[in-house]
């Protein structure tokens, strides 16, 4: 009972149709316990007021943002080497949900940053390197909508992820370097790891979790689209042949 | 292999308009910002070297699709992928000529075009030697780009949208190595970083470029 079992297209539509109520089930419940708990259910910070909750949202949107491209540099490595298509759908399904996490995460930011420093859009590090990888993913999508083959489609995009991944990484590096400037003062960042009480770190990990659960629900709902639409070329496909 | 970048070049510069259509661009791009920043002699001394190499970008780009489109459509990319070099060099090839007769120009042009920016007298130097050394990475990146958009009837805007984050680090680099050196701090991170982008992109990049086509060519 291995892993690659389901590559095969019927073991995962099996297998992730029972899964889905749970996981849609699980995901709404922590989603709303989390985000009640946290903008409701928590004191107002002393020093940041009431607004440093939008961090229950931006936090885990974040997270998911990078998190959703390294799953897809992961299902494009395998589908370049062992040729699962599930893999290849589920990396093209992954990357409009990473892109929404990525332009969450880059709004929350701005809400959070315009009471607090008075200012919509900073370039420091964290946010611009964000505003890249949201680059990253359009260009990727991009690409996918361009080519009507779906097999060479998934080959160029899945060559895309790869270099574009060794890429995202170096522009990581090199925006740190760059917002340092000619004047090494301090930057301005969106810090949020610094002394969280324990009061906010509970429900920012039930986000954390929730965000996750959410994008494996929303995934799974999108992979088996992408299946039944293959399933439904090839259908229409035969009709026209014979 | 020679032989294809001496094929390359000659068709590039009699091919109406891809050789001056990079240096041109370039010109006109160093015209129209101080038009649209102001003429003030500060604002334009700070912003200088970032102008300097998003038209170096800028220009690069316009000409990169020239590389494989036109081999593709006439079938002589076919023919190359079959030969008997492999098609890593060809593709190297191509990258060098693409080179030639864009990067080289630019950096060559650009101390002239420092002088309407009014570009710090300590820069000049670091200027070429930063786009010396960063084009080709641009020519390498570029080409990969139009290795996966080869078979694009419009993939002129798709190429921009994929490449154009591509050249981030490049850009960082190379425009910090000009401000920095200008301004007489060390310039040893940016130097390196951008030598090594460059030659890590000339070295692994053509493999990527090569599976590409070998998609598209399927």
């Amino acid at each position: 009972m291995s892993l690659w079992e389901y590559a095969n297209p019927k073991k995962f539509m099996e297998t992730s149709a029972r899964i889905m109520p749970w996981a849609v089930g699980l995901a709404s419940v922590t989603m709303v316990t989390g985000l009640v708990w946290g903008f409701f259910f928590t004191p107002d910070d002393f020093r940041q007021g009431s607004t440093v909750k939008i961090v229950f949202i931006h936090v885990p949107s974040a997270m998911m943002a990078i998190n959703i491209w390294i799953m897809m540099l992961i299902t494009s490595l395998i589908w370049l080497i062992r040729r699962h298509h599930v893999s290849a759908l589920a990396a093209k399904a992954a990357a409009p949900i990473g892109l929404a996490m990525t332009v969450i995460a880059l709004i929350t930011g701005g809400l959070w940053g315009q009471p607090m420093w008075g200012t919509w859009w900073v370039w420091d590090p964290r946010l611009t390197s964000f505003l890249i990888l949201c680059l990253f993913y359009i260009g990727y999508i991009a690409l996918w909508q361009a080519i009507e083959d779906p097999d060479t489609a998934a080959d160029l995009t899945a060559v895309l992820c790869l270099v574009g991944s060794v890429f995202a990484l170096m522009s990581r590096y090199a925006v740190f370097f760059w917002s340092q400037g000619l004047h090494q003062g301090p930057s301005l960042s969106l810090q949020t790891g610094e002394r969280m009480s324990h009061v906010f770190r509970y429900p920012l990990y039930l986000c954390m979790v929730a965000f996750g659960l959410f994008f494996l629900a929303l995934l799974l709902i999108a992979v088996r689209t992408e299946i039944r639409a293959r399933r439904i070329k090839a259908l229409e496909a035969r009709e026209r042949m014979g | 292999m020679i032989a294809l970048f001496l094929r390359d070049l000659r068709l590039a510069i009699r091919a109406g308009g891809g050789f001056g259509l990079g240096l041109g661009f370039f010109l006109i791009l160093a015209v129209l910002v101080p038009l649209g920043v102001g003429p003030e002699p500060q604002v334009l001394a700070l912003i200088a070297p970032g102008i300097l190499w998003v038209g170096a970008l800028l220009a690069c780009l316009l000409s990169l699709d020239r590389i494989l489109a036109l081999d593709w459509e006439d079938g002589s990319l076919d023919l190359l992928a079959t030969a008997p070099i492999p098609l890593e060099g060809v593709v190297a090839a191509k990258a060098a000529a693409h080179w030639v007769t864009t990067g080289l120009p630019l950096t060559l042009a650009a101390p002239l075009l420092g002088v309407l920016l009014n570009l710090p007298a300590g820069a000049y130097g670091w200027l070429t030697l930063s786009l010396a050394l960063g084009t080709p990475a641009l020519s390498v990146i570029g080409t990969f780009g139009a290795a996966l958009t080869v078979g694009l009837r419009r993939g002129g805007l798709l190429l921009s949208l994929l490449v154009l984050p591509l050249y981030v680090p490049t850009l960082i680099y190379g425009a910090e190595l000009v401000k920095r050196g200008a301004a007489d701090l060390s310039t040893a991170t940016p130097l390196a970083l951008l030598a090594g982008i460059t030659l890590g992109a000339v070295a692994l990049l053509p493999f990527a470029s090569a599976a590409a086509i070998r998609i598209n060519l399927r």
